[in-house]
């Protein structure tokens, strides 16, 4: 790879200078006859280079994108986007072809006359009215589904989780029994006694709050049940990124912000859906190559907001189970009571 | 005029000018160098993101006590994209473009002999020199040049124990943009002054070039959004250094709760998106007007549906400063307000779409001249385009919860308004050349320059979507650490190989451009056969433009192949200068 990449340069290079030595005797300045139809032709050329380069990544990068949604709020995400995208894809291929085609077709020749063709309010009304039809198609759908997800007020039974960002870490605190969190704020922030979110232990909610161990966490979620999650920061802003659930949002000093989804697909689910199976065995092989440890799907939540140096390497596993499994694993964590008192 | 006759020094001439021709070139010399400045960053860091543990020697040698061992810190990769994100947008795109084409253009083209105000002008150029000084002295502050990127988000910009480059490198770099802002507002109050006051006789506002209309509509964006910047930028000054708490409230950090109380982040992200939105019109319009001017020309057709133009130039203007919330649509604000800004941004499409389909009608059955400058136009339109297509995505409040700030938001804004920006540029400098030195820039190099240009801007951004799509977030030092984005890496590798061939085939064009000041072929007075007033001025620049009286106007810009009923062309050539009267029973079209 080094090597073709000298050389590239090399090349670059090359061709640099060897034009430069060429602008001396070459004094012609304004484009004539020949120049258009070499430039022309060239528009072609590159209409070929690009529709080849457009074909290719739509066919060989599909294996790369991300699966199916993992949340039933996400479904919607996935149909909008993929109207949307059909609909820029048709438009894109459209378009580019008809300007540079125009570039080819009419390139300039001495005993050719342009069209005076100053204005036609038919064809204007027409490239208004039509996107703004197809426009409201996607508002209309876009609007529906954003409140669909962002609208959490008439959630039933939810899970309630905090997440918590500092740098470079995430933590996360179940709302235990009662279902409510107890109060938070970096006043109550106590290191040493492991009160590393800064929760009020004086507020009768809190006792019952679960936290997650402060070494490599693993946030768990049941399959089913609606999610909602609030999101505080403790210093800088970051935004907690859960690309498999379509969701993000960021967490923010000062304030706290909220988003929710239902999980639809367990992790042993997932790992065994088609998209992830050809993703994994794609990622594997290169792994392979590098003679690396094989990947094993997993749901992933990331900083997606600069924070900072370790910006790039802020993340925490999330693993989804049945409604009972999840059950069992919540009864066994401890309560920040029990957590918070030992110490 | 009363300076007309007086004797110029090489200091009033060259360097405290008053002139708006001599201006303009400071404004495009200097814009040039910073964009070499911001394009080499790129190409550093995209070294990093390709190959993120490979030693590199330009690296150990450019980045001094930021590296180890030929590998790039963290903190310094975060400095690259910020500063590589401010100077492109600002001191390239913004001052660069504008300030030059606003400045050597205005004048020219409405018939004024000069700007409103030549002191306020000189003003303006000399606060974004010191702008631009202080902006590349912060990067060699010890601590590193500011780092929270371009949008400089507090609080990680406002906290130094959060970032080092949130220490020094940030006064610098709020103190440098404090100047800029300043600089752009007395440029943009200088043009529309002089657009709405200065037209020669004749020149109605509805005969004014398209590139005046942009010009004019980029200057209101600016004064209307630019000063809202200064103010954010000043309270996050008084955040920083006066401990006020405007942005920063419940802060944790380095083992202590700082006093800040009541403040918060997303204020600044409106203040900021205020002017940052209406700032991608101000960086892009200026280049669509230079693209309608240069591909009505070079089609030898007249501009389709000019008042349309207009109209849409008009609207992207006033929907520009009512969507900068499509930035905001996860920052925690009200989602209600979400869907608000989902629905404004939307609209933009559609005179986005108009302006698309004129231009590709504008080429429709025309004479193509495939000059330089026509091909970076074409160019420009087709990158438009593409960039502004993946905006349907973005600014859909829905589907940008999944992008937001992933590639996919950076390969939409690099084409949509950084590539067809910075060809819009080109095109211009190579159209205007000849104004602004009376000398031709060469015709192969030229061609060279585009097609590399070309080829390597799509090879960097089109698969740079797709990497989005997968997940991948925009400003990661590096990607191992995430095995589900193991198979992007070659992709990577792709694309930074195209990166440095664009970076390279820019140097054509620098040579292209020094060489030609020099050893350029002499301009005749009017070489592309246009109908602008600029091209009635001598080649060789004189104080006050015109040497006798300013010519009068007597028809609009666009008068290219206009025939009579035999097919004749009525004035003899295919194009009509706008000084030429209209004949005995000429349609004024």
């Amino acid at each position: 790879m080094l090597a073709l990449f000298y050389i590239f340069i090399a090349v670059a290079i090359g061709v640099s200078f060897w034009q430069i030595t060429r602008i001396l005797n070459l004094r012609s300045v304004i484009a004539t006859d020949k120049d258009n139809d070499t430039q022309g032709k060239l528009f072609l050329w590159f209409t070929a280079f690009f529709y080849a380069m457009m074909i290719y990544c739509l066919i060989y990068m599909n294996v790369l994108m991300l699966p199916e949604s993992a949340s039933i709020e996400g479904e919607h995400d996935d149909n909008l986007f993929n109207i949307t995208f059909i609909l820029i894809g048709v438009v894109q291929f459209i378009m580019q072809f008809l300007i540079f085609y125009f570039a080819y077709k009419y390139r300039g020749k001495k005993e050719n006359k342009a069209l005076f063709f100053a204005d036609s309010h038919k064809l204007e009304a027409i490239w208004t009215i039509v996107p703004a039809v197809v426009l409201v198609v996607l508002i209309g759908y876009g609007l529906w589904q954003w409140n669909n997800i962002m609208d959490l007020s008439d959630s039933e039974d939810p899970v309630i989780i905090e997440v918590y960002a500092k740098q470079f870490q995430w933590e996360a605190r179940y709302a235990g029994d009662d279902n409510t969190l107890g109060r938070g704020n970096v006043n109550y922030i106590d290191i040493s006694n492991n009160n590393t979110m800064g929760v009020d232990m004086s507020d009768v909610n809190s006792k019952d709050d679960k936290k997650l161990s402060a070494i490599s966490p693993v946030m768990y979620l049941p399959k089913g049940r609606k999610v909602i999650f609030k999101f505080r920061s403790q210093d800088v802003l970051h935004s907690a990124y859960m690309p498999h659930f379509r969701a993000q949002m960021n967490c923010v000093p000062g304030m706290v912000t909220e988003f929710g989804f239902t999980p639809k697909f367990t992790t042993e689910e997932m790992r065994v859906q088609s998209e992830v199976v050809a993703k994994t065995a794609v990622i594997n092989e290169i792994r392979k190559k590098k003679g690396e440890d094989p990947y094993e799907f997993d749901y992933i939540l990331l900083c997606n907001k600069i924070c900072g140096a370790s910006h790039f390497n802020m993340q925490m596993k999330i693993v989804v189970v049945e409604q009972e499994e999840f059950n069992k694993w919540y009864a066994e964590q401890p309560t920040l009571g029990q957590e918070l008192a030992i110490k | 005029m009363s300076d007309h006759h007086h004797k110029e020094t090489f200091v009033t001439k060259y360097i405290f000018s008053q002139d708006h021709k001599m201006i303009s070139k400071q404004f495009l010399i200097t814009g040039i160098f910073m964009g070499i400045i911001g394009v080499f960053m790129s190409m550093l860091f995209r070294l990093q993101i390709a190959w993120p543990e490979k030693s590199f020697t330009i690296i150990e040698a450019f980045l001094g006590s930021h590296q180890t061992d030929g590998v790039m810190d963290p903190d310094m990769y975060l400095a690259l994209v910020t500063i590589h994100g401010t100077i492109m947008v600002f001191f390239v795109l913004t001052a660069g473009l504008s300030g030059t084409f606003s400045n050597l253009l205005i004048p020219l083209q409405i018939g004024a002999r000069d700007m409103a105000s030549g002191f306020l002008n000189m003003l303006s150029y000399w606060l974004f020199f010191i702008s631009s000084i202080i902006m590349v002295i912060s990067l060699f502050v010890e601590a590193g040049p500011a780092s929270a990127g371009w949008t400089i988000y507090p609080p990680l910009s406002a906290l130094p124990e959060a970032i080092p480059g949130s220490g020094l490198g940030m006064t610098l770099w709020l103190v440098s943009m404090a100047i800029f802002v300043a600089s752009s507002l007395i440029g943009s109050l200088n043009y529309i002054v002089t657009i709405f006051n200065l037209r020669t006789k004749g020149m109605k506002m509805t005969r004014m070039p398209l590139t005046m209309w942009a010009f004019f509509i980029t200057a209101i964006i600016g004064v209307v959004s630019f000063p809202v910047l200064l103010s954010a930028a000043l309270l996050l000054i008084f955040d920083r250094s006066f401990g006020t708490s405007f942005y920063l409230s419940d802060i944790f950090i380095s083992g202590e709760v700082l006093h800040y109380q009541g403040g918060s982040p997303v204020l600044f992200e409106h203040l900021f998106w205020f002017l940052g939105h209406p700032e991608v019109y101000i960086v892009l319009l200026p280049a669509l007007g230079i693209t309608s001017e240069i591909i009505a020309t070079n089609s030898r057709k007249p501009i389709f549906g000019y008042r349309a133009m207009i109209g849409s130039i008009m609207a992207i203007a006033f929907l520009s400063t009512i969507v900068w919330g499509h930035h905001m649509f996860i920052s925690g604000m009200n989602p209600f307000l979400g869907s608000v800004f989902t629905f404004t941004t939307l609209l933009i499409a559609i005179p986005s779409a108009v302006k698309a389909f004129n231009y590709i009608t504008t080429l429709w059955k025309g004479n193509l001249q495939l000059n330089p400058a026509m091909l970076f136009s074409i160019g420009l339109v087709s990158t438009f385009v593409t960039g502004g297509l993946t905006g349907l995505v973005l600014g859909d409040s829905a589907l940008d919860i999944n992008v937001h700030d992933t590639y996919f938001v950076v390969a939409h804004f690099h084409l949509v308004m950084g590539v067809s920006a910075i060809l819009g540029m080109f095109a211009g400098v190579y159209h205007w050349f000849p104004k602004m030195y009376g000398k031709m820039m060469n015709k192969a190099l030229g061609y060279w320059h585009f097609w590399l240009t070309m080829v390597a801007a799509y090879g960097v951004f089109f698969p740079m979507h797709f990497i989005g799509l997968a997940g991948l977030p925009r400003r990661y030092y590096n990607n191992t650490s995430f095995p589900m984005f193991d198979d992007v890496a070659d992709i990577n590798v792709v694309i930074t190989l195209f990166a440095i061939l664009g970076g390279l085939a820019q140097l054509l064009f620098l040579a292209n451009f020094f060489i030609s000041i020099y050893r350029g072929k002499a301009a005749s007075q009017n070489p592309w056969k246009s109908n602008t007033l600029e091209w009635t001025t001598p080649v060789e620049h004189i104080h006050g433009n015109w040497p006798g009286k300013i010519p009068e106007v007597h028809r609009w810009a666009y008068d290219y192949s206009k025939v009579d009923e035999n097919g004749d062309y009525i004035h003899g050539e295919d194009f009509v200068l706008q000084t030429t009267p209209l004949k005995d029973g000429e349609d004024p079209s």
